[in-house]
């Protein structure tokens, strides 16, 4: 069983990352991009039955920093 | 003082802030190994150093808080005994919960190599007894995500309750409110993003790192 997480700044807290990359595609030409916020996207690949509390307690204990990060657990069952 | 400096794969300032302890307090410091499980007996002082824990993987800091090491570090600073945690040390004590807050990528995006001016604001502290409340010093900086960063709350916290031991006189890394060095509430354990170890002596152009270990020194011992 494969499961995703994504991991994303809070609201708020300041991204230089997604700066760059939203002033390097204005650079580019391309207009009407409003804002850029870069985040990371971590595939786990876990036993059948891992339940989705044990995911959530990966990600509280070590994959996202929840002082500046939100995550959000996607599960796929067949993949 | 019987110090101990922990070593991670990919430490780097573990040499300097040994030489700069071994010079202020005249004994060598025990190199701990993240792995290990227990400090030696009778340490009364830790210091996690500065370099790139990991590569810097995850997020920096990250892997190293988890390491076998940091349950006695944890314990230690529980009961008292002084850590400080120097520029990757800084983030390895945020990411353990030791202190508030979040070290984030430098707002400037760019490493920051150089010698910064900061200011003591606070001089009570076991760290920073050694300094004038005020007074500027000179220590290097070498990061590339020293970008302090906590809510505002936290930060109304730190600075009422005098819990922020050094400020940049300028802008550095975009860190909130221009914070280099935070203490937690309980006033034994340190995190600071310029390096103190690497103003020790004469040749490395500022002396001013020197009085943090003496302070410390005087208190401990």
């Amino acid at each position: 069983m494969k499961a995703r997480v994504f991991v994303t700044l809070k609201p708020g807290v300041l991204d230089p990352q997604g700066k760059a990359i939203h002033h390097a595609l204005e650079g580019l030409g391309f207009a009407g991009v409003n804002d850029v916020r870069a985040g990371k996207l971590i595939e786990l690949d876990l036993a059948d039955g891992t339940s989705d509390g044990a995911i959530e307690e990966m990600c509280r204990k070590l994959l996202a920093n929840t002082v500046i990060e939100n995550f959000r657990i996607e599960r796929l069952e067949d993949a | 003082m019987k110090s101990a400096v922990i070593v991670f794969p990919g430490s780097n300032c573990d040499r300097d802030i040994a030489v700069a302890l071994e010079q202020v307090t005249g004994r060598k410091p025990a190199m701990v190994w993240h792995r290990d499980s227990a400090l030696p007996d009778g340490t009364d002082f830790i210091a996690l150093p500065g370099g790139f824990s990991y590569g810097d993987y995850l997020r920096s800091g990250a892997m190293a808080a988890r390491s076998p090491i940091m349950a006695a570090v944890r314990d230690a600073a529980g009961r008292g005994v002084p850590v400080i945690g120097i520029c990757n040390g800084f983030q390895v004590l945020t990411e353990a919960g030791l202190l508030p807050g979040a070290l984030m990528r430098n707002a400037g995006l760019s490493f920051v190599c150089r010698p910064v001016p900061l200011k003591v604001e606070n001089s009570q502290s076991l760290f920073t007894c050694g300094y004038e409340a005020g007074e500027t010093v000179l220590f290097p900086v070498a990061h590339h995500d020293g970008n302090y960063q906590a809510d505002e709350a936290t930060l109304d916290r730190l600075e009422d309750e005098g819990r922020v031991a050094f400020r940049y006189l300028d802008s550095v890394n975009g860190s909130a409110r221009q914070i280099a060095g935070i203490l937690n509430d309980t006033g034994n354990v340190l995190g600071l993003m310029p390096h103190p170890e690497r103003a020790v002596e004469a040749a490395h152009g500022a002396t001013d790192g020197r009085r943090l270990f003496e302070g410390l020194l005087e208190t401990v011992a």
